[in-house]
């Protein structure tokens, strides 16, 4: 019999309708990968066997009388960030220690209506807040990929490093993701896989524990660009619980894939090329552009002149905001208390037990931009920014662009515990220099698996659409998809 | 932002100090609970008396990744109180965060309106004794409510309950306009009327619906404006007063020591009758104000506000000029009546198609007198409009006195009933029967010959005569034609 966990969602969605195997039998198949890995990887911080495994005999029955949801029988994976009724939520902080949620978020709920079946909950960055799965409670996420020839632990990106690793490591068929400034992009260009940040709005945010909520999105991570079409098809919704959320019909995403880019406008930001930049990335790029020429598409080139105050601004306003977020977790309700002498001793103990430096980090800065006689200064100027970056794109879109072509990620995957990065937090935020513009925009965007590093490690290429055209960069993205190929990582693990 | 001075010092309304007159500065901050079913931001219940912690949805309760939906309702009171106020209606306002740690503030952060308020300027109307006094509104904001903590459950433990958390309340912020205790009471009045008029708070401050924060300072009469103190959460309207008495002649005192102001938060005390320190301008939160990434800005049409600006009721001030105007009652009387809707609305139905000015009189003087001395409200008021209009009727025919009135309304108010046939049943019709007054009149005059002919000389005796006709008859005579009668017999005509 053939390794069900190689399946991607689309074959196993056939599959199962055409009772090849059961949803129990694939539940199982991953079940036996996660035990086998999670002690090296780390991907799971909590894995729900028995409840998937009724979960994938519930589908079974409803697939037996040819009933069954778009993702009938579909074992995934969730992260932490999501709440799961019952089952562990604590965005991999150890301020949230044993909190079990009384509510599902709006996305799960989505994808249990549609029959998927939950196999754990995914590690990820403390509070999403990182670019390398190692601010996590729980220890660091360990990537499948390993540069040729050495054994060198690499990190999977973050701060989806278990969603993304997880489904590399066929740990799962898919995973949720978040994505605020990067965090479901960068990761899926470390690990060859591809991960999709629709447009603001267009998935509900009721239900994933808050970062920055006016970046905060959720999406998917995958194996293929159709895997992750089928997914945000389940995920996206409009919300009355989440009045952000927009009321936009859904599209069939599946449609866009296979149809011809043939005339479409394909933008290439000048901006995007910075100094320095790996020739590795380079090349990437070029090649993007070759094989999307090459299908018939119009390359143009554009300028996007507020690009360079896009990271520095983001880093204003996603601290600011996450500041006040987290500013419940105060030991009085839920999650860890750490006693003191009186309330502010309470607080005080609480937060600096509870939080990692990162966050910390975070918290201060955040605090710090909005305080009296600094706000104008920086939080203001940081939304002023935000609107020039807006327009930037909007210039684009008026000029007949349909995407944009950019890198993913700076780089590859680098080591865990790189010394370089870690004494510069600075170095570190550099990762999402591709990815934080399209949050500040709230615009849907994509990276594709395109090509593998000189060192034999997968990066990325990066498709920005215009709001909620999330179908075009499917469209686009399969087509970059169909030109690299597919990568695996080879087994080292498990 | 500059303060405009709009008032003229009036020396009666002055601090009288030893190095010569102060004049009183005093601007507020009132906390109306918004009357709706449902919390600002959730959809739990906003019912008073519940036992802690039953009304708290998981947003109130700041669960993680919960987030608020604005509840339109509140959003319409707010638009409506505006309307009430005269106020400018604002289509688009934000919602901010207002950043601080509280036990009973689960979020971390209160959301309010900071820089752009749902309601802007507007004014208020107050008939002070000998003068009206136009008192501004700078702005009306929509805030979330914060839960309370519960120190006396536990000894070494604090209890949240978090009931008023998230609980919609309108912010309504004066200009520095009030120049006197009975000034801000009567403020304080008019907008705890205003809002019930409206429907948009019920004004129970012994509820916590209403709340008041009382900024004090002093200075020289028309000089610049002093250094002010902020008392907090003042809860009756007698308190206000009490507080800013004590709290200008406290400052009086510092200053005319040679001291200074500490622009400080204070506490009134209602035991001692005085405020004190709660905190100093230095440790004063920076709560971090920012647009709350939540919630969308809060925008809504003009013709939204127009509708719900043709569905307002008759306000106090229009009710009282149409009382004075359409029933000819004094301004004292109209005012009497239109503090209360309901005091409005039954007079109205007393005063309905009968003598206006007598119907007030009853409804002042008998009732409101009565149900004052029994401590009841109007609701609860044994005497109906219909049984009232009845009283008042049988005085205009004619056919009871005044005086046989008031014991009618005693037997109406103790035994209830239709007076009109307490009247006949109980014969206390008056006489008109002339005959019958004759007898009555030709037995005193015949009594008392000596007096007939004082009268003659001094017609003010009369008014023995009739008080002695009255006594006889039992006061069921009608005093007109006993007089009529009198006049007559002893030839003063």
């Amino acid at each position: 019999m053939t390794d069900l966990t190689k399946l991607t969602i689309a074959e196993a969605r056939e599959g199962l309708k055409k009772k090849d195997y059961t949803s129990l039998e694939l539940t199982d198949a991953f079940i036996g990968n996660i035990e086998a890995a999670n002690k090296q990887l780390n991907a799971y911080v909590a894995v729900t066997a028995d409840k998937a495994r009724d979960m994938a005999k519930a589908s079974d029955a409803k697939l037996a009388k040819g009933e069954g949801g778009a993702l009938e029988g579909i074992p995934l994976g969730i992260k932490d960030l999501f709440a799961t009724e019952g089952v562990h939520t604590q965005a991999c902080s150890h301020i949230l220690d044993g909190f079990k949620p009384a509510y599902e978020s709006t996305v799960t709920s989505n994808l249990w209506a549609d029959g998927a079946v939950m196999l754990g909950k995914l590690n990820m960055d403390e509070f999403a807040m990182g670019s390398s799965n190692e601010t996590s409670y729980y220890g660091p996420v360990i990537n499948p990929w390993r540069k040729k020839g050495s054994n060198q632990d690499l990190v999977p990106g973050g701060s989806s490093g278990g969603s993304a690793a997880a489904v590399a490591a066929r740990m799962c068929m898919g995973a949720t993701a978040t994505d605020t400034g990067g965090s479901i992009r960068q990761p899926a260009a470390f690990t060859g896989t591809v991960g999709i940040k629709p447009t603001y709005g267009r998935c509900s945010r009721w239900g994933v524990v808050a970062f920055a909520s006016s970046l905060d999105q959720a999406g998917p991570i995958a194996h293929t660009v159709r895997d992750s079409a089928i997914l945000l098809k389940s995920m996206a919704s409009v919300d009355a619980k989440d009045t952000t959320s927009v009321d936009v019909e859904v599209p069939d995403y599946e449609a866009a894939i296979g149809k011809s880019v043939k005339g479409l406008k394909i933008g290439i930001p000048a901006e995007y090329r910075m100094d320095g930049m790996p020739g590795d990335i380079n090349n990437l790029w070029q090649k993007g552009i070759d094989w999307l020429k090459d299908a018939g598409a119009e390359i143009v080139d554009i300028s996007m002149p507020h690009t360079k105050y896009a990271l520095p601004a983001y880093y204003i306003v996603a601290p600011a905001e996450a500041s006040s977020n987290l500013a419940r977790y105060d030991g009085v309700r839920y999650g860890l208390r750490v006693p003191g002498k009186d309330i502010a001793e309470m607080y005080e103990n609480t937060r600096a037990e509870g939080f990692g430096e990162e966050v910390k980090r975070r918290i201060l800065i955040g605090t710090y931009v909005l305080s009296a006689g600094y706000y104008d200064a920086y939080y203001l100027k940081a939304q002023k920014v935000r609107t020039l970056i807006k327009r930037d794109f909007d210039l684009a879109w008026q000029n007949g662009v349909d995407a944009i072509l950019t890198p993913a990620t700076p780089s590859a995957a680098f080591g865990v515990a790189d010394q370089d990065l870690h004494s510069d937090p600075v170095k570190m935020y550099l990762n999402d220099i591709f990815t934080v513009t399209v949050n500040m925009a709230g615009l849907p965007g994509i990276s594709v698996p395109a090509g593998l590093s000189e060192d034999g490690l997968p990066l990325g290429l990066q498709l920005i659409g215009k709001p909620f055209e999330e179908s075009t960069l499917f469209q686009v993205g399969h087509v970059i998809e169909d030109a690299a190929g597919s990568f695996e990582a080879e087994k080292w693990w498990g | 932002m500059t303060i405009v001075d709009v008032r003229t010092p009036d020396p009666k309304k002055f601090i009288k100090g030893a190095t010569g007159d102060w004049e009183i500065v005093i601007g507020m901050e009132v906390h109306a609970q918004v009357s709706s079913e449902a919390k600002l931001f959730s959809g739990a219940s906003t019912e008073f008396g519940k036992d802690p912690n039953d009304n708290v949805s998981l947003v109130d309760a700041a669960m993680p990744g919960m987030l608020p939906v604005i509840n339109e309702e509140c959003v319409r009171q707010a638009i409506r109180t505006g309307l009430g106020l005269k106020a400018d209606i604002n289509l688009k306002s934000v919602f901010d965060r207002k950043n601080y740690f509280y036990p009973d503030l689960p979020q971390g952060y209160q959301i309010s309106q900071f820089k752009q308020p749902i309601v802007g300027e507007g004014k208020i109307l107050l008939d002070m004794s000998d003068e009206q006094v136009e008192i501004g509104v700078e702005r009306l904001h929509l805030e979330q409510d914060a839960g309370k903590s519960l120190h006396d459950q536990h000894p070494t433990m604090s209890f949240v309950d978090l009931n008023r958390s998230g609980v919609a309340l309108m912010e309504i912020v004066s200009k520095p306009d009030i120049r006197s205790s009975d000034e801000a009471k009567a403020y304080l009045g008019k907008l705890r009327t205003i809002l019930r008029y409206l429907g948009t708070c019920d004004g129970n401050m012994d509820q916590g619906s209403m709340r008041a924060d009382v900024n004090v300072s002093v200075r020289r009469p028309g000089g610049e404006f002093g250094t002010r103190c902020e008392i907090k959460n003042v809860n009756s309207i007698r308190f206000v007063g009490q507080a800013i008495e004590y709290e200008a002649r406290r400052q009086v005192a510092i200053l005319e020591d040679g001291g200074e102001i500490d622009q400080e938060t204070r506490l009134f005390d209602a035991v001692k009758g005085e405020t004190r320190s709660m905190r100093s301008k230095e440790e004063a939160h920076d709560y971090r104000y920012f647009p709350d990434p939540d919630l969308l800005p809060l925008e809504f049409t003009q013709t939204y506000v127009d509708e719900l600006a043709q569905d307002l009721p008759e306000l106090p001030d229009d009710k009282k000029n149409r009382f004075i105007n359409d029933y000819g009652l004094t301004a004292y009387d109209a005012d009497i009546l239109v503090v209360e809707r309901a005091s409005a609305d039954f007079f109205e139905e007393v005063a309905k198609g009968r003598d206006a000015k007598l119907a007030a009189n009853w409804v002042i003087n008998e009732l409101f007198g009565r149900l004052n001395k029994e401590g009841k409200d109007l609701s609860e008021s044994p005497v109906s409009a219909a049984q009232l209009g009845a009283i008042v009727d049988l005085i205009k025919e004619g056919v009871i006195s005044g005086k046989i009135a008031k014991d009618l309304f005693e037997i109406v108010w103790t035994e209830g009933g239709d007076p009109a046939k307490i009247v006949e049943d109980r014969g206390m019709k008056q006489v008109t029967d002339l005959g019958a007054i004759e007898a009555i009149v030709d037995e005193i005059i015949a009594a008392n010959p000596e007096k007939v002919e004082q009268a003659k000389a001094k017609p003010g005796l009369l008014g023995w005569f009739v008080g002695q006709v009255m006594k006889q008859s039992q006061g069921k005579a009608n005093p007109q034609a006993v007089s009529d009668m009198l006049k007559q017999k002893i030839g003063l005509e």
